[in-house]
C-alpha cells in the first residue's frame, strides 16, 4: 500500500533511526514526531481516551491534541511539536494514559 | 384562588432541581425559577462526592440523613436513568480519608471515636484503616501515607451529568423551567398562596420552596423563614485522563468515571470565584503527589474556584413558614449527596404539606437569632 504521506525526494536532511512500537522507522532530522509516522507508512492511529475511536494528527500545530503519543516512557505528548531525536522511542497510545508514563 | 402551579421552587441548581423533579414525579404542576447560565453554581463547581464519613459531628440526625442518602442514591440514579436513558455513574465502592502523618492520623480517630460516643447511625461502619490494609486498596500510596479511616457509605457520580438528568427529567415531566427568572420578592396571598415577583413578571403558586443556594438567605425573610448562611470558597484542579487507577473516592481526590482526576477541598473565607489562587492549588496538588506520587507526572488540563453553599453552622436547614404556610426553606451544602434525600424525601413532605417530625432537627430555630415564624416541628404531620 503507497502511504497517504511521502517524504519529498529533493528534502536532503539527513536520517536518523527512531522506533515505532518497537520498530525501527527511518525520520529526517528535523521531522516532528508526528510527521515522522505519518511519513512511516505504519498504522499509527491511536484510540483516543473516552470513546476509543480511532485518531490521527490533524493540526499539525499543537492546538488539537489529536496527536497525542507516549514519548520516551512519557505519556500524552503532543507529537507534532516535539522533533525527533536518534533512538527516540515512540508508542501508540491505546486509550487513555496510563499513570506511570 | 385556583393556581396553575401547585408549587414554584425558587432556584435550578442540584438541589433545586432535585426537590423540583421530585415533585413533579409525585404529580405536582412546578415551576422552577432560575437566574441564567452566567450566575455562581455549586451545581458546576462542586466535587461529586456522595458522602458520609464525618458528616453530623456535633448533629446526629444529619449523619442518619446522610447515610440515608447513600443508601437512596442507587434508586435514585436508576430512576434518573430510567426516565432519561442518562447513566449518572454513582459508584458506591466504600471512600477513605487519608492520613499524611501521626497528627492527622491521631486527629481523624477522635474524629471516628466523636461520631460514634454521640451515636452512630445502624450500620454507619466507619473505621480506621492501617497502611498496610490501604495498601491493598489503594496499591499506588507513597511512602508518606501513614493510614486513613474509611466509611462503606461513601461514593461519588458524575454531578454534571446529573444535574442535566434532572433537568431533562423535569422537562419529560412536564415542568416549567424558567431561567433568566432571578426572584426580587415574595408575596404571600391573603388565604393562601403566593406571589413571586421575578426579572420577568409575576408567577403564581399554592406553595414555594427556597432552595436559591446562598440567595436563600436574602428570600427566607419575604415568607417569614431564616437562611443564616456562610459561604466559602473551593478551588478544584483536574488532570489529564489516565487509565483507571484508583477504585475508591478520597476525601480530598478521587478519579472521575472518563479518566481524569480531580483534586478539591480548599477552603477560604472568600467570594471571588473569578480566580484561583496559586498557594493553595500548590497545596493541594502537593497534598495530592504525597498520597499518590505517580500523579507527579500528570498534566493540569483545569483549575477553577467555585462558591460554596454553606449554612452558618454547616449543617442543613429546613423549614416551613408559620407566617405563611407552605413556604418551605432548604439549605445545604452537599447538594450532590443529598440530592437522593431531596428527590425520594423532602419532595413527598412538601407535597403533603408538612416536613415531619424527622426534620424538625434541621429547623433553623437552633439559631439564637431566629425568628418566631419557623414551623418546622410540624408535630401533628
Amino acid at each position: 500500500m503507497t502511504p497517504m504521506f511521502s517524504h519529498i525526494p529533493a528534502d536532503q536532511r539527513p536520517t536518523l533511526e527512531i522506533f515505532v512500537d518497537g520498530q525501527s522507522v527511518r525520520a529526517r532530522r528535523g521531522d516532528t514526531v508526528s510527521a515522522a509516522l505519518l511519513a512511516s507508512g505504519l498504522d499509527v492511529r491511536r484510540d483516543s481516551a473516552v470513546s476509543g475511536v480511532p485518531r490521527l494528527p490533524y493540526c499539525m500545530m499543537g492546538v488539537c491534541f489529536e496527536c497525542l503519543v507516549t514519548i520516551d516512557g512519557v505519556g500524552n505528548r503532543q507529537g507534532c511539536l516535539i522533533p525527533v531525536a536518534p533512538g527516540m522511542r515512540v508508542e501508540i497510545q491505546r486509550g487513555k494514559r496510563e499513570l506511570g508514563k | 384562588m385556583a393556581q396553575v402551579h401547585d408549587v414554584a421552587v425558587v432556584g435550578g441548581g442540584l438541589l433545586g432541581a432535585s426537590i423540583a423533579w421530585g415533585l413533579a414525579r409525585l404529580g405536582q404542576k412546578v415551576v422552577v425559577l432560575d437566574e441564567g447560565d452566567a450566575v455562581r453554581r455549586a451545581s458546576r463547581a462542586n466535587f461529586a462526592l456522595v458522602w458520609v464519613q464525618g458528616k453530623g459531628a456535633g448533629m446526629p440526625p444529619y449523619a442518619n440523613w446522610s447515610v440515608e442518602a447513600s443508601r437512596q442514591w442507587p434508586g435514585f440514579a436508576e430512576a434518573l436513568e430510567e426516565q432519561t436513558g442518562l447513566d449518572v455513574h454513582y459508584q458506591r465502592p466504600g471512600g477513605f480519608h487519608i492520613c499524611l502523618n501521626e497528627d492527622e492520623l491521631a486527629a481523624r480517630q477522635r474524629v471516628v471515636e466523636g461520631m460514634y460516643a454521640q451515636g452512630a447511625p445502624e450500620g454507619y461502619g466507619l473505621e480506621m484503616t492501617s497502611r498496610e490494609d490501604l495498601e491493598k486498596a489503594l496499591p499506588e500510596i507513597g511512602p508518606e501515607v501513614v493510614g486513613a479511616s474509611y466509611s462503606p457509605h461513601d461514593g461519588h457520580v458524575n454531578s454534571l451529568r446529573t444535574f442535566r438528568a434532572l433537568h431533562e427529567g423535569l422537562r419529560a415531566f412536564g415542568a416549567d423551567y424558567r431561567p433568566d427568572h432571578m426572584v426580587d420578592a415574595i408575596e404571600p396571598q391573603p388565604g393562601g398562596g403566593f406571589v413571586l415577583h421575578t426579572e420577568q413578571g409575576r408567577v403564581e403558586a399554592a406553595k414555594v420552596v427556597l432552595a436559591a443556594g446562598n440567595g436563600n438567605e436574602r428570600l427566607a425573610p419575604h415568607v417569614g423563614l431564616f437562611a443564616p448562611m456562610m459561604p466559602t470558597r473551593g478551588q478544584i484542579i483536574v488532570t489529564e485522563r489516565v487509565r483507571p487507577f484508583l477504585h475508591y473516592p478520597l476525601g480530598t481526590l478521587r478519579q472521575t468515571d472518563e479518566g481524569t482526576v480531580m483534586i478539591g477541598d480548599s477552603k477560604e473565607d472568600v467570594l471571588d470565584d473569578g480566580e484561583t489562587r496559586v498557594p493553595v492549588s500548590t497545596v493541594m496538588a502537593d497534598r495530592a503527589r504525597r498520597t499518590f506520587p505517580l500523579l507527579n507526572r500528570l498534566n493540569v488540563v483545569r483549575t477553577w474556584s467555585g462558591i460554596r453553599v454553606m449554612t452558618r453552622d454547616g449543617f442543613p436547614v429546613y423549614d416551613q413558614s408559620a407566617s405563611a404556610p407552605g413556604a418551605f426553606v432548604a439549605c445545604c451544602h452537599s447538594g450532590v449527596t443529598l440530592a437522593s434525600m431531596h428527590a425520594l424525601d423532602l419532595a413527598r413532605r412538601i407535597r403533603d404539606g408538612g416536613l415531619g417530625g424527622a426534620l424538625a432537627p434541621f429547623s433553623a430555630r437552633r439559631f439564637a437569632d431566629a425568628p418566631e415564624t419557623l414551623l418546622n416541628s410540624d408535630a401533628a404531620a
